[in-house]
């Protein structure tokens, strides 16, 4: 029933109708009668008679539900617009979240889902992803609600309102199975920490938005960044700097393209469109900027008015596309694709400001020799447009010549109205044509302010800015970006002569070590026998094939030997775990003296130390631990350059142990060193005294399911990790971490004399 | 057995280039080598793969009316397999010339192409060919041999995949005159193709340009660029009747490349050349 036929009923009978309707929907709210009547109307236009009656039930009960006057306004007023994209019979659905929310201490959360769910509908478009939408409402709810004795839900979940109210700018960037992803890691994340959770679903963290990035639909520049570096360079000869620029998913407006001094910047993410996939977008975008690049020159902007300057883009554009399908006319379908298509006498001259829809026109015309358009001066300028672009590449004068006859002979009274027609006239794939303009005067303000102050210099760092590494996330299969914050730093200094006092004690084993290394210092010369081709003859064989020649059985032909020198070629690096652990005492021998498990390792490491130099593999050492994910720190105890000396002794003698074990971060920091040695085996040894953990992770598995992923991504490095556990029961977790590539030293009293047994077994 | 009869019944006809060759001078190279061979300069050829090297040294055979002998090297290659070996028979050992002596005996032009991919103890052996002396001599079996008065030396190698491995040592490069060869600019290169395959020129023109683009990521994932040959392949697969974008992506795309970007990339540049 249209808004005039309510207008022309009978006015008793509307009333009587509105009557009947009030009271159907009992409900003594003032607020509420402020605005039924209206409401009603919407309802009647959109709703039949049952859907009404079904409507005003259900607004009854949010009534009814004692939590306030908020739910039944806002559903009056949403409802029929959302009856409207769902159908009126979606209601059931709504009205029993309705009611799961009002029996949960949730009742809060009610108005923002009740005001959010139309702009959702209008996202979610159908039934289906609706009720998904709805299931993963209710889920977040369940799982984000606190309760004290485990029974009752007692605690509002305190994400919930935020969700609903970002619902709508996140179904825009999301899927709904995106939006399920983005739910999940919150959830999962901060369901321990209600201030965070609320941060993180009001899309005000940092992770919430890295993950929603992540999440997002299209096609991200930084997975297309090679391709298209690529494509610049072999089909435009062209090479800079691609850089993004934040499309927010919450602007409705999208900043073009553009290129300066520093590189060409594009969008973070496009969407397919108009049936072009994002990546022909990105490769279109990029081939209009090279052709600007190559063939426009700037011109001076002064002189011209805004809309001839506008009119001068738009021609110069079209040149820039023409001279590109010139050379690539395949591309031709992608350009017609992307080009929006402004329908003639779409804007009203009289009212709109309609340049920019005669620009676009033309512009289409131009490209598109099936424009179909009727419009005699628009029909002529293609004709001129041709014949200046056929004497050959043209130019930014000659066109801007074009242009701005063009603005003389179209102009209207009418170009200088504030309201402006859009629609169909912006072509996405162009740049902002800044490069095209130089101006001479700075700004048209009288008031020129010099140069802004400068920033005070920020105050000296203490130390090294840093590095952040992911973390898996076993339960999502996937990396949390960025988690873990690692400081690198300098081991301090101690006193040298500790270490030396070490050794000393040690120095029986040392013999005995010797004449292993001895063993297994580089060879110099290797005789590789068997060889068809070599540099000396190798008798025994020889006389032996000849011998089988004689006889008349095949000899065999491979009767040289030659050299090669054996090199070791292997970088090692020494993972020290320095967690609160390490303190503990063990007792020694049968003397029942004790020692502490931080001393053995110093023993034990710098026998390996010195056992290394003696074989001049290239060797550093580095020690970690953490306090929560925001701090790990990597202490550097011996660099690959340095030798095995005073400097490295006293920084060992001043090892420390404290706080936990968040061992992923620190092995994939360690890789980061080992990745860039020139070695051809790489080994990282792990010496660690127990379970990775941390003070902030409540999961057990967690960091050990994260030094896992790790070991498996040194792996694709090509490096070899080792692990020797000081943890009699590491058998429980250690080889989920490593494989078979561990070894538990039971009798840590023995550590000194294992651990360099252990690298040589290893390395021979 | 003595060899002396064997050297004379070597076939000088079989290493003779029969037909002309299809060359297509770039510059003046045809005039040099004329000048080169005429002293017997040694002569080495330098330039990226399937840019025309071999096809020149033919030529010339042929121009010059020379038997030529060509031997494509191999790491496993050693100087034996140049200058000859002794094999063992029933009844005792034989001698065999290797394509270096035959050449040197015939008086034949020896091309050693990709000379860098042989050893480098191999390469000395043409040392005493390559200076004043022109002597091959033979240390296993006793003899110096004087090379023919026809005799040329000519090597040809890429120096596009330079390594610290595979480079000339000093003391060979520094016994030849040297050719450096590119492919051909444009417009020769599409005559080229079209007189190789038969293309109509503005296929061959388009072909040209997708060779261009690939040749300017030389060095971001591609150690070469597409050759002057695999755009005569792809010529010749489109005169054939194959679908131009088919054609360029099996026989320009395919063949240099695994990596995914680096193919998309040429997939774009075919589709968006061959509209």
């Amino acid at each position: 029933m249209s808004t005039e036929a309510v207008a022309s009923r009978s006015d008793a009978a509307w009333a009587e109708r509105l009557r009947v309707c009030r009271e159907r929907l009992d409900c003594r709210f003032p607020q509420v009668s402020d605005v039924f009547e209206a409401c009603l109307v919407k309802a009647e236009h959109v709703l039949s008679v049952e859907g009404v009656d079904a409507y005003l039930d259900c607004a009854r009960f949010l009534g009814r539900m004692g939590r306030g006057v908020e739910p039944v306004l806002v559903f009056l007023a949403e409802w029929p617009a959302v009856a409207a994209i769902l159908g009126e019979d979606a209601l059931p659905i709504i009205a029993r979240t309705v009611q799961v929310l009002s029996k949960s201490p949730n009742g809060k959360a009610i108005a923002p889902f009740l005001q959010t769910l139309a702009p959702v509908a209008r996202r979610l478009a159908a039934r289906e992803p609706m009720q998904h939408y709805l299931d993963l409402t209710l889920e977040l709810m369940e799982r984000t609600s606190g309760s004290i004795h485990g029974i009752h839900k007692t605690f509002a979940s305190p994400g919930l309102p935020e969700f609903f109210t970002h619902a709508p700018t996140l179904l825009n960037a999301l899927s709904i199975a995106g939006l399920r992803n983005w739910v999940d890691y919150g959830i999962r994340n901060y369901h321990t920490h209600p201030e965070r959770q609320r941060a993180y679903f009001a899309l005000q963290s940092a992770d919430s938005r890295a993950v929603l990035q992540r999440e997002r639909h299209g096609t991200l520049l930084v997975d297309q960044e090679r391709r298209l570096d690529l494509y610049l360079r072999a089909l435009w000869h062209d090479s800079a700097p691609l850089l993004p620029y934040a499309t927010d998913v919450e602007q409705v407006a999208k900043p073009a393209p553009y290129f300066d001094s520093c590189g060409i910047r594009l969008p973070d993410v496009l969407d397919d469109a108009r049936g072009v996939s994002g990546q022909q977008r990105y490769q279109i975008a990029l081939a209009h900027i090279a052709g600007h690049r190559r063939w426009s020159s700037p011109l001076v902007a002064d002189n011209f008015s805004p809309m001839q300057r506008l009119a001068i883009e738009f021609l110069e554009d079209s040149r820039i596309d023409t001279l590109i399908l010139r050379q690539y006319p395949g591309l031709r379908r992608t350009f017609l694709a992307l080009h929006p298509k402004p329908v003639e006498g779409a804007c009203d001259p009289a009212t709109q400001s309609s340049l920019r829809h005669r620009l676009a026109m033309l512009s289409r015309a131009l490209l598109d020799p099936e424009h179909g358009y009727h419009d005699a001066v628009l029909l002529d300028f293609v004709g001129r447009f041709a014949r200046t672009m056929a004497s050959g590449e043209a130019s930014s004068e000659e066109i801007a010549q074009l242009a701005l006859s063009y603005v003389a002979r179209t102009r209207r009274q009418s170009d200088q109205l504030a309201t402006v027609f859009f629609a169909d006239t912006e072509v996405d794939y162009r740049d902002d044509n800044r490069h095209l303009w130089r101006f001479h005067e700075r700004s048209d303000d009288e008031e020129m302010f010099d140069e802004p102050p400068r920033p005070a210099a920020s105050a000296e760092l203490e130390r090294l800015p840093p590095r952040h590494y992911p973390e898996w996330d076993y339960h999502s299969q996937s990396y949390r970006p960025d988690w873990v914050s690692l400081y690198e730093s300098l081991h301090p200094s101690g006193d040298t002569a500790a270490i030396d006092r070490l050794l000393e004690k040690h120095s029986a084993l040392a013999r005995r070590l010797q004449r292993l290394l001895d063993l297994l210092r580089p060879q110099e010369r290797v005789r590789i026998r068997y060889q068809e081709d070599g540099s000396e003859l190798d008798l025994d064989i020889a006389i032996r094939s000849l011998i089988d020649f004689r006889g008349g059985a095949t000899p065999d032909p491979r009767i040289n030997l030659s050299h090669r020198s054996n090199g070791r070629n292997i970088a090692v690096l020494l993972l020290l775990d320095l967690s609160k652990s390490l303190a503990d005492r063990v007792e020694v021998g049968a003397t029942g003296g004790e020692q502490s498990i931080l001393e053995l390792s110093q023993e034990a490491v710098s026998l390996l130390a010195w056992s290394i130099e003696q074989l001049g593999d290239p060797f550093a050492i580095a020690g970690f631990h953490s306090d929560t994910r925001h701090d790990v720190r990597y202490l550097h105890l011996k660099g690959f350059g340095e030798h095995w000396g005073e400097l490295v002794k006293s920084r060992l003698a001043a090892m420390q142990a404290g706080y936990s074990t968040r061992m992923g971060a620190a092995m994939r920091h360690a890789a980061h060193y080992l990745a860039a040695r020139k070695a051809e085996k790489k080994l990282l040894l792990i010496l660690t005294d127990g379970q990775p953990a941390d003070v902030d992770v409540h999961d057990e598995r967690l960091l050990v399911e994260d030094a896992r992923q790790s070991v498996s991504e040194l792996d694709q490095q090509g490096i070899f990790t080792y692990c020797i556990s000081l943890d009699r029961k590491a058998d429980e977790y250690v080889s989920d971490i490593f494989g078979r590539r561990y070894t538990v030293i039971d009798r840590i009293e023995r550590l000194p004399e294992r651990l360099p047994e252990l690298f040589m077994a290893l390395t021979r | 057995m003595d060899n002396g009869e064997e050297r004379a019944v070597t076939d000088r006809t079989q290493f003779e280039v029969r037909e002309k060759p299809f060359y297509q001078p770039q510059r003046n190279e045809v005039a040099l080598y004329e000048a080169a061979y005429a002293a017997r300069l040694p002569v080495m050829i330098k330039g990226p793969t399937g840019c025309g090297k071999s096809r020149f040294v033919e030529y010339m055979a042929w121009k010059l009316g020379k038997p030529l002998i060509t031997v494509a090297c191999n790491e496993d290659m050693t100087a034996s397999d140049l200058v000859g070996r002794y094999l063992l028979e029933a009844n005792g050992t034989r001698w065999l010339d290797g394509p270096l002596t035959t050449a040197a005996r015939i008086g034949a032009i020896c091309y050693l192409d990709e000379i860098v991919e042989a050893r480098q103890d191999t390469t000395v052996v043409i040392h005493p060919l390559t200076d004043h002396r022109r002597t091959l001599p033979i240390d296993k079996k006793g003899e110096l041999i004087h090379a023919h008065a026809d005799f040329q030396l000519v090597i040809s190698y890429n120096p596009g995949y330079q390594s610290l491995l595979k480079d000339l040592k000093q003391s060979t490069k520094q016994r030849f005159t040297a050719f450096e060869f590119d492919y051909p600019d444009a417009a020769l290169e599409a005559a080229i193709l079209v007189e190789e395959s038969g293309i109509d020129a503005h296929s061959a023109e388009r072909l040209v340009n997708i060779g261009a683009a690939a040749r300017r990521l030389k060095g971001h994932g591609l150690d070469e660029g597409i050759s002057t040959r695999l755009l005569v392949y792809a010529a010749t697969l489109i005169e054939r009747g194959v679908a131009p974008a088919d054609a360029c992506r099996m026989a320009l795309v395919r063949p240099i490349t695994d990596d995914r970007d680096i193919r998309d990339t040429l997939d774009h540049a075919i589709d968006a050349i061959f509209a």
